[in-house]
């Protein structure tokens, strides 16, 4: 089977890996930089993606997508409240935000797509071979849209996403493959914009997930986010500068924010210095440790919240779990170790390196899958309850939360009126009772054969399959024939729309060297054509060099070159230049031996290639 | 007890690959492909249990992972379009029986829809001996919620109310659970007795029509013990 690779696809920063062996391990890039930031640039000198778009936030903020997984299967209602924090202009087109940079409107699957295709090729490199096929982890709470949308990032990146699988469940792999351990474990897992909280039985070789809880909407940006605004408020009392008039600056201070918090899990306290535009001075400011916690203390509680519901739906107490590990950047915070710590009655794991232990997981599952891993299995649940709206505008389940996957219900429906060929189906996911406060996954219409009122039973099936992600088939009970079903996903893109994408950034791929093609021989075109207008000067002045069939036939050349170049293909620019020069090759050696050589500078230096 | 047959109720009789008689095995012996489990299998033989109410969970579990090392899509990445179709069914299948099966309330619920036919969501009753009792929370409900709305103060005499009778729904929700378990005992004592007579299904159906009914209050109960805790949070 072809090689499978792990990646996490992070907020902040994304990873890919490998299987060495036994060993799970981190593809690096040639400066031995393991960790590629999640960011992507659109600067005028032409798309960035990594460590080098990271140095384009300060200097290009409307055009540098940063923390693009906040917005992966979401509308732009859901976002309403941090569209302040970001420097680009958002909005929404048939369920999907569209990033506006420059006068381009990508998706957030699109620019997902940019950073997976450098994790590709970084592994191409490294293997010297295509890759073709990837398990890419999500945070265990990513509803249905959410899943499908990373997805299909995947695919518009060329890559065949062999399982998307959950990342606490990941770490668990990575962790318990290490350590070879038996038992109950807590994965506690703060990235960098969400917080999962997983609960796993570690038996023989199964990792079965009992329960999970969430938030896809709390993680480093938001502790950030606290810095950021007694920053941007001092700045603007003190020195009267104010960030709407000065969007970099808001990066910049989010920039210097994100330092501070990193530096306050090692020191006690950090010194911050931002330099304000305009020669409006440098604003300092010293932050301590404990006023750094006050500002989040209430973030981390809303922590505590899941953890304690992902245990109550296990079954189990905070004691009886033997292990909790701790996974994502935002784990460093030692306020957060101590409350993990004091929740679980024991400290928790930190032994593994909390960026890496998902990529590592990711690349354990893909083993397994290529079957290199035979004796370890992974039993993973789904996060939220699914359903289907009744009357009243009421949720009525189907599977419920916590339940393993894949898993499947049915559904019988049936008539009301006489003749009535379709029946509108619409899919939920959550906790609510009311559609209202829960996540509209889809749209159905099931379509039914003309007959009398409640003789038409239609058996619909939802199966969840090992991806988390959902399917539904419809089947007619009388006939047993397969219903046709069209789907409306609520937020997310169309299949239609995911096949446009990967035609396009495949033909953009071949377009962008194609360009570079033409530009060559467009350039090569105009010289050797200046050179022959000047060449065809010359001999006009001196009539016996040439005759007039031969100056016919360079003038008739050197018009089909002028011609091919308003076409885009490049082959006819060089074929038309080929001629041009076949034509022309030997009047010019005439013209070089009558020592006119003044006129063939320029063709001679047009020849080299 | 081991099961070592990896023996089913099949979709059918043939291999769907290699067309020999598969005998009820689920991997055909003669091309080892995984074949469907049948549509109409129920849980409990699904997991090679016979219909009791009492299960060794430990058993069930280990029952379970060895059937899921059979199933799981993981170990059919690299398959055919058909077995991969086959074991995302049996998985799914598999799946809902163990999550149905380990939880005592759903297991029974289960049962009842098996042998009585029952709807998958058993509609609540209130017990009658607490009518009283279920009326005055209501009332406190509504004025809780009343003064809620108003801002206005006098809660607190309510939410002690409601926390005591909180405590009396609960105890009666436990006793109800101690009587349920009784039943199980019950039940599968008349499981065992292999004769089939008039008798003992007469009695099989009193016992059903008692869990039904203790479910039935128990439902009742934890609606109520809901709204009360979203009131007194």
């Amino acid at each position: 089977m072809a090689r499978i690779v792990g990646i996490d696809l992070g907020t902040t920063n994304s990873l890919i890996a490998y299987m060495d062996g036994k060993v799970p391990t981190i593809i690096a890039d040639a400066d031995g930089h393991r960790l590629v930031p999640s960011i992507v640039a659109y600067t005028p000198k032409g798309l960035q993606v990594g460590d080098t778009a990271k140095e384009q936030l300060t200097r290009h903020p409307e055009r540098t997508v940063y923390s693009v997984k906040r917005f992966m299967g979401k509308g732009l209602s859901d976002v309403q409240d941090e569209l302040q924090y970001f420097p680009y202009r958002l909005t929404e087109q048939a369920g999907v935000i569209q990033i506006h940079i420059g006068n381009k409107a990508l998706t957030p699957p699109e620019i997902s797509a940019m950073i997976l295709k450098e994790l590709k090729s970084r592994a191409e490199r490294f293997f010297g071979e295509e890759i073709r096929k990837a398990v890419i982890t999500v945070p265990a709470y990513f509803n249905d849209s959410q899943r499908q949308a990373t997805k299909d990032a995947g695919k518009i990146a060329g890559l065949d996403v062999m399982r998307i699988v959950n990342e606490p469940t990941a770490a668990a792999l990575a962790y318990g493959l290490q350590k070879r351990k038996q038992g109950l474990i807590a994965v506690y897992d703060l990235g960098g914009g969400t917080f999962d909280i997983s609960i796993l039985k570690l038996k023989g070789g199964i990792f079965e997930v009992l329960a999970t809880n969430g938030n896809t909407h709390l993680g480093g940006d938001d502790f950030d986010r606290r810095l950021m605004e007694v920053m941007l408020e001092e700045i603007k009392t003190t020195h009267g500068t104010h960030i709407k008039k000065h969007p970099e600056l808001a990066q910049e201070v989010r920039v210097r924010a994100e330092q501070a918090k990193c530096r306050l899990s090692s020191e006690k306290e950090v010194s911050v210095e931002v330099p304000l535009p305009e020669d409006g001075g440098t604003y300092r400011r010293v932050f301590s440790r404990e006023a750094f916690e006050a500002m989040v203390t209430d973030l981390i509680e809303k922590t505590l919240s899941p953890t304690r519901k992902a245990l109550v739906d296990a079954g189990l107490s905070a004691a009886d779990v033997d292990e909790v590990v701790l996974v994502g950047g935002s784990t460093r915070m030692p306020l957060i170790r101590q409350r993990v710590e004091a929740l679980f009655g024991k400290p928790p794991h930190c032994e593994l390196n909390p960026d890496e232990v998902v990529a590592l997981g990711a690349a354990v599952q893909a083993s397994i899958l290529a079957g290199g891993i035979q004796d370890m299995l992974l039993l993973d649940v789904t996060p939220l309850t699914l359903g289907i709206e009744t009357m009243g505008g009421v949720m009525s389940s189907l599977v419920r939360r916590n339940t393993t996957i894949p898993t499947s219900a049915k559904e019988m429906f049936t008539t009301f009126v006489d003749g009535q060929t379709s029946v509108d189906i619409h899919i939920l996911q959550g906790e609510r009772e009311l559609v209202k406060d829960n996540r509209s996954l889809a749209r159905f219409q099931l379509k039914i054969p003309p007959l009398p009122a409640g003789v038409p039973r239609i058996e619909v099936t939802f199966m969840i399959d090992a991806n988390g992600i959902l399917s539904v088939t419809a089947r007619d009970v009388r006939t047993g024939e397969a219903q046709s079903i069209d789907v409306k996903p609520s937020y997310g893109l169309s299949d239609q729309e995911v096949e446009r994408m990967i035609h396009e950034s495949y033909i953009f791929a071949q377009q962008d060297i194609k360009e570079r093609q033409r530009i060559e021989a467009v350039n090569e075109a105009q010289s050797i054509l200046r050179a022959t207008d000047k060449a065809l000067a010359r001999v006009a002045e001196t009539q016996d060099l040439t005759t007039s069939e031969e100056q016919e036939a360079i003038r008739q050349s050197a018009a089909e070159l002028r011609q091919s170049l308003t076409g885009h293909d490049h082959r006819k620019i060089r074929q038309a230049i080929e001629a041009l020069n076949r034509a022309s090759s030997p009047l010019a050696e005439r013209l070089m031996n009558h020592s006119l050589q003044d006129a063939l500078k320029d063709k001679k230096l047009s020849q080299m290639p | 007890m081991a099961i070592v047959k990896k023996e089913l109720p099949l979709a059918r009789s043939m291999c769907w690959h290699c067309q020999s008689d598969i005998g009820g095995e689920y991997f055909c012996q003669q091309c080892v492909k995984v074949q469907p489990l049948s549509k109409d299998i129920d849980y409990f033989t699904a997991l090679g249990l016979p219909r009791k109410l009492n299960i060794d969970t430990g058993m069930l579990e280990t029952k379970f992972y060895e059937m899921s090392r059979a199933f799981h899509p993981d170990f059919y990445e690299g398959k055919s379009d058909m077995e991969r179709a086959v074991s995302l069914a049996n998985s799914a299948t598999l799946n809902q029986a163990y999550s149905t099966l380990k939880n005592p309330i759903e297991r029974v619920e289960y049962l009842l829809r098996l042998e009585a036919g029952s709807a998958k969501e058993i509609p609540g009753k209130a017990p009658t001996e607490l009518f009283e009792t279920l009326l005055e929370i209501q009332e406190q409900l509504e004025e809780l919620q009343t003064l809620k709305g108003q801002k206005g103060t006098g809660s607190e005499e309510i939410v002690g109310r409601l926390r005591a009778e909180r405590g009396t729904l609960e105890a009666k929700r436990g006793a109800l659970e101690r009587r349920l378990a009784e039943l199980f005992q019950l039940w599968d004592r008349l499981a065992d007795r292999s004769s089939s007579d008039q008798g003992q299904k007469t009695e099989k159906e009193q016992v059903l029509k008692q869990m039904r009914d203790i479910l039935s209050q128990r439902n009742y109960l934890n609606t109520m013990l809901a709204n009360i805790a979203e009131a007194l949070e």
